[in-house]
């Protein structure tokens, strides 16, 4: 068995960013999806601090100070691109003008509520940013995370022990073992990677996985 | 005749006192008044509410303003400190010295465009069903619910743009805008920090504040 590296993760994700979507991606291992933008295709990948069009991060020599993503990393701007105030970035978001948002998550439910800001630690605060606008603005909420904790804890599960950021609101979760859909009816399992087996799958899991008909194999070239 | 250019960190802050509110532009560095934020820190003003999108640049760049204890309240949609150790305001977050208001990015620049624009409230999607919807009023329009926000106005926005002219007309570069388009509405006294202030106007066309909302311009050095 060998779980998708963080790149890897975000390579999986790329693949489902259909021809001409509108993306935002959140911070962290999110914003390296558009690296993975399969080739023919053109999305454009908006930053909720005021652009639209981001491109690939800015070479040391070339990098402008005033031009930063929301991970404040320094950014080029690719043809078509367009610059704005963050009352306007959010009415994109908030106005359902964005087709994907991808976003990082401690937590999710098998109802779709996502937990993703509160880190519940008493030495460092709060970082919520736009993700509670995001979940509850575009049309279509998927999460990349790790499929447990470094304690070996589901981040699937039943009910969020995190404070929530929005409720039933996600459609799709990549992680390191899988790919799962959210319905109605719970988790539904679309890929795993070789040699781990459903049992095996379930066990990390914190809430009911189904399977669906034609399951496939999760798997990812090796990526630097 | 209208002048709004001044030359000294002290005309351009004149009014400001203690127990003042401040909104502070910025994102990931792009947009924020580092000069005059530093200028704020030598006046030694305390029991300051400052309305910004995250705290951390002033620890960064005015570390004594926590340091002193000179802010009271902050209104921010992220207070997560640099580094794994706690920040100055992480610590007084957490003695509850230190008040915050955590609010989502988009429900943030909205409620600052909000209280520029005579607008008291209104209501938002974002936040719905989380704990910073707790006690609060929702209201179902067409079978969904939304959160009941209101405006935010401040005796002093600072900002850093691109270009300015006398007449307090702002053109920014690259991601700068960001915040200052709304916090120059909302506040009693705009101050702008420019690269440089040009003789002859702005051309119409090209400006991103117009001089209505501006009280004063300086030309400062970016003291990034």
């Amino acid at each position: 068995m060998r779980p998708l590296s963080r790149e890897q993760i975000a390579w999986r994700a790329a693949r489902d960013l259909p021809d001409g979507a509108y993306v935002n991606l959140g911070i962290g291992m999110p914003v390296r999806v558009a690296a993975y933008t399969p080739p023919g295709r053109e999305v454009m990948f908006q930053s909720e601090n005021g652009v639209l069009g981001v491109g690939p991060v800015a070479a040391e020599d070339a990098a402008d100070p005033d031009l930063v993503d929301a991970g404040s990393q320094r950014i080029t701007l690719v043809p078509g691109a367009s610059t704005f105030d963050s009352a306007e970035a959010f009415a994109m978001i908030r106005g359902g003008h964005l087709d994907v948002t991808l976003l990082g998550a401690f937590q999710v439910s098998a109802a779709g509520d996502l937990a993703n800001w509160d880190p519940l630690r008493t030495d460092k605060g709060p970082l919520l940013g736009g993700a509670m606008d995001l979940a509850m603005g575009a049309r279509s909420v998927r999460i990349m995370m790790q499929h447990t904790t470094r304690d070996g804890l589901p981040r699937l599960v039943e009910t969020c022990s995190y404070p929530l950021t929005a409720r039933q609101v996600v459609r799709r979760v990549y992680t390191d073992l899988a790919v799962v859909e959210v319905t109605e009816r719970g988790f539904l399992v679309t890929e795993i990677i070789a040699g781990l087996s459903r049992e095996e799958l379930a066990v990390r899991t914190g809430a009911p996985l189904q399977f669906a008909d034609g399951c496939a194999v999760l798997a990812a070239p090796d990526l630097a | 005749m209208i002048d709004k250019r001044v030359t000294t960190t002290q005309a351009a802050l004149a009014g400001l006192h203690d127990g003042a509110s401040l909104m502070l532009s910025g994102f990931g560095g792009a947009g924020f008044p580092v000069a005059l934020v530093r200028a704020v820190e030598r006046l030694g003003v305390c029991d300051l509410t400052l309305i910004m999108n995250t705290l951390r640049f002033v620890e960064t760049y005015a570390p004594l303003l926590f340091e002193e204890r000179r802010v009271r309240r902050a209104v921010c949609s992220a207070a997560r400190g640099r580094g794994e150790r706690p920040s100055s305001f992480e610590r007084q977050l957490f003695a509850g010295e230190l008040e915050i208001e955590l609010v989502p990015q988009g429900t943030f620049s909205e409620r600052v465009r909000a209280g520029g624009a005579g607008i008291p409230a209104f209501y938002t999607p974002a936040g719905v069903g989380t704990p910073l919807a707790e006690g609060r009023e929702t209201r179902n329009f067409d079978g969904r619910l939304y959160l009941l926000e209101t405006s935010l106005r401040a005796d002093f926005a600072l900002i850093r743009g691109h270009r300015a002219d006398r007449w307090g007309n702002v053109i920014f570069t690259g991601s700068q805008m960001n915040f200052a388009h709304a916090m120059a509405t909302a506040a009693q006294i705009t101050v702008v920090e420019v690269d440089r202030i040009e003789d002859e106007p702005l051309p119409p066309n090209a400006i991103d504040i117009p001089g209505i909302y501006v009280q004063r311009v300086i030309a400062l050095d970016d003291e990034r």
